[in-house]
């Protein structure tokens, strides 16, 4: 593979950081020290690492109710993602927005969404603007198997194959639109399929594999800069958790939850790493020690973070 | 002065930002060579070219949402819908995404949109090309509302509204690109969320906006002739609404009328007679009354549509009414 060391290591790191982040979060909510609700990435990390490892700094990203993988891959801050989802003034969003909504315009990222398959169009708006403005940036729309069913999927992904827009739509099919398994709701085995109809490449990739991710992205990313037009990429995944934390899991076969959990996308991404020589079980295990020290900080720059002034409120609506 | 149509302050607003920005770019349905479904934007397409100018294809939702990303990454898009009643499948990503995408975040962001969106009826087009989702859009916070009456307003006011960092909506009366006014060829802007006192007046204070505003001033000129002083303030923004405005005329008169073209229930009319109520209610000396659209979709045939819309004869009564 021709693949430089740095980025293979980067994947492994961005990797752990989301499991080792979402796996906080699933405890610290369940402990009640976060209010609302969160939507975790568990067991899907390899498809916002590869993605995002494809993607230059200065690219964009419209992110799902499902973003956290997406927000520290794009380069998020752990410290103030994880202020936003305490509600702290120290968050990414001055505690206005939370676990669905957290941006970082400066580094791309055009926000998580709460709307299912809202971020298509703004992406391919991203795109656009990209374009016209000649800044030779690209945009990578991370949406699920729920969003590929609404109309924005199709308005959008039209859109970009018309004019070929430099736009990269990632499905991240996890298999369940909350409680309801999408190859009930849908006639196609492959959402990539669909590209076919809009004159574009579509391919689907193993999503627990961050080197097919990877690849597949980057192909599509230099498709795209290059002024070639948009590629659908389904990256085929399961999530861990229910749909969001709390949720009774009455809809899937534990069996089939287990079988996925054996598939996860990490451990054998590290004896891989590890049986080329790419890295040592030492650098392996300091990398993991890092990550977990910086998530120690994060947790507790949330947990010692001030609470919004209740006025701040009303402040922000208007530039 | 010279005079040109609203449609052609229309289309020189959008030139002369074009001009001025070249991140101003304009798209929608048939805006380019074909010049736009009410002829807002012929020429356009010549002077600026298909990168700017561009033809979308019948995708409200897409094409809307497309014009937040591009307004959230550096430039200051021109969206316009061919219909205002389709904005309805254009609503999550003016409502959920473009209002609320600097506050969710924070402030982190702006979005420096324009949708241009043609309004109204009697035209029987029957109820799904007669509508004006003002009051809709006025509910939700983060997204300014305009609605121009002249077509000196359209210029100054769409300038603004380019120029504004805020997504914004402006609507159009179809039943006044045709309209003509007079325009200076200077630049000039008008600040959004500025009334005006259109006609001055002291018995009664009549409040509308876009085509009730050349209605009532048609109704002011007939009542003067029977001795009834009407003073007629165009809010040409309907959020913000500029209260002070209204507030003074209403304190100087002491009687109120609110003319709308749009239903009645939960509109901005309804909250023109709330900031009034709240605000003014010792200055009145009469009920505030309302001149509205019957609760009802507007109908196709002239004689229902008519029955159903607004008119100089019921506005003419309502007033005689107020100062009874």
């Amino acid at each position: 593979m021709d693949i430089p060391r740095e980025k293979l290591l980067a994947m492994y790191e961005l990797m752990l950081k989301i499991r080792h982040f979402e796996g906080r979060v699933r405890d610290l909510f369940a402990a009640g020290e976060m209010p609302g609700f969160v939507h975790l990435y568990l067991g899907e990390e390899a498809v916002a690492a590869g993605a995002c490892a494809a993607l230059e700094e200065d690219d964009y990203i419209t992110s799902t109710h499902r973003g956290h993988g997406h927000i520290i891959a794009k380069g998020g801050d752990v410290k103030r993602m994880m202020a936003e989802l305490y509600g702290k003034a120290t968050g990414y969003n001055k505690g206005k927005g939370g676990s669905m909504h957290i941006a970082a315009p400066s580094l791309g990222i055009l926000g998580a969404n709460g709307i299912v398959g809202a971020g298509l169009p703004i992406a391919t708006g991203a795109g656009l603007s990209a374009r016209l403005r000649g800044t030779g940036r690209v945009a990578l729309c991370f949406f699920g198997d729920g969003a590929s069913n609404q109309g924005t999927f199709h308005e959008a992904v039209n859109i970009a194959s018309a004019f070929d827009l430099p736009v990269v739509y990632v499905c991240e099919n996890n298999r369940y639109g909350v409680g309801t398994r999408q190859c009930d709701v849908r006639n196609v085995e492959d959402i990539a399929d669909r590209a076919v109809g809009y004159g574009i490449p579509g391919l689907a990739v193993n999503g627990n594999d961050v080197i097919a991710v990877y690849e597949a992205c980057r192909e599509a990313v230099e498709r795209a800069r290059s002024g070639r037009g948009p590629t659908l990429i389904e990256c085929k995944t399961y999530r861990w958790q229910c749909h969001f934390e709390g949720e009774p899991d009455t809809y899937r076969p534990p069996e089939e939850v287990a079988a996925w959990k054996e598939r996860e996308p990490i451990a054998p991404y590290r004896a891989k790493l590890l049986a080329q020589g790419v890295m040592s079980e030492q650098e392996g295990d300091a990398i993991e020690k890092q990550v977990i020290q910086e998530l120690d900080e994060a947790v507790e720059f949330a947990r010692q973070s001030p609470l919004p002034e209740p006025q701040t409120a009303l402040e922000d609506l208007w530039a | 002065m010279r005079t040109i149509t609203y449609a052609q302050a229309v289309s020189e607003a959008l030139v002369e930002e074009m001009r001025r920005d070249p991140d101003v770019v304009l798209w929608g349905l048939d805006v380019g060579p074909y010049g736009g479904a009410f002829a807002a934007t012929v020429g356009l397409y010549e002077e600026f070219g298909p990168e700017r100018v561009i033809d979308m294809p019948i995708s409200e939702a897409g094409y809307t949402g497309a014009g937040v990303g591009a307004a959230a990454t550096g430039l200051r898009p021109v969206v316009e819908l061919q219909f205002s009643d389709w904005i309805t499948i254009a609503s999550d990503m003016l409502v959920n995404q473009a209002a609320k995408m600097r506050y969710m975040f924070g402030g982190d962001i702006a979005v420096p949109m324009v949708l241009r969106a043609p309004v109204g009826g009697y035209q029987s087009a029957a109820a799904q090309h007669s509508q004006s989702f003002e009051s809709f859009f006025s509910f939700v916070p983060g997204l300014k509302v305009v609605l121009p009456s002249t077509p000196y307003d359209v210029k100054g006011l769409l300038k603004s509204a380019i120029r504004d960092d805020n997504p914004v909506i402006f609507f159009e009366h179809k039943e006044l690109y045709e309209t003509e006014g007079e325009v200076p060829e200077e630049e000039y802007t008008i600040p959004l969320g500025e009334a005006e006192v259109k006609r001055s007046g002291a018995d009664v204070t009549i409040v509308a906006y876009s085509y009730m505003v050349p209605m009532s001033l048609r109704a002011a000129e007939r009542l003067a002739e029977e001795g009834i002083d009407v003073e007629v303030v165009d809010l040409r923004s309907v959020d913000p609404i500029d209260e002070e405005t209204v507030l003074s005329s209403v304190k100087k008169t002491h009687r109120l009328v609110i003319v709308q073209e749009v239903w009645r229930k939960c509109s901005v009319s309804s909250e023109i007679a709330a900031i009034a109520a709240e605000k003014a209610l010792y200055y009145l000396d009469a009920p505030i009354l309302r001149v509205t659209a019957k609760d009802v979709p507007s109908p196709f045939s002239p004689v229902l549509e008519a029955f159903v819309l607004p008119n100089e004869e019921e506005i003419i009564a309502t007033v005689k009414q107020a100062v009874g």
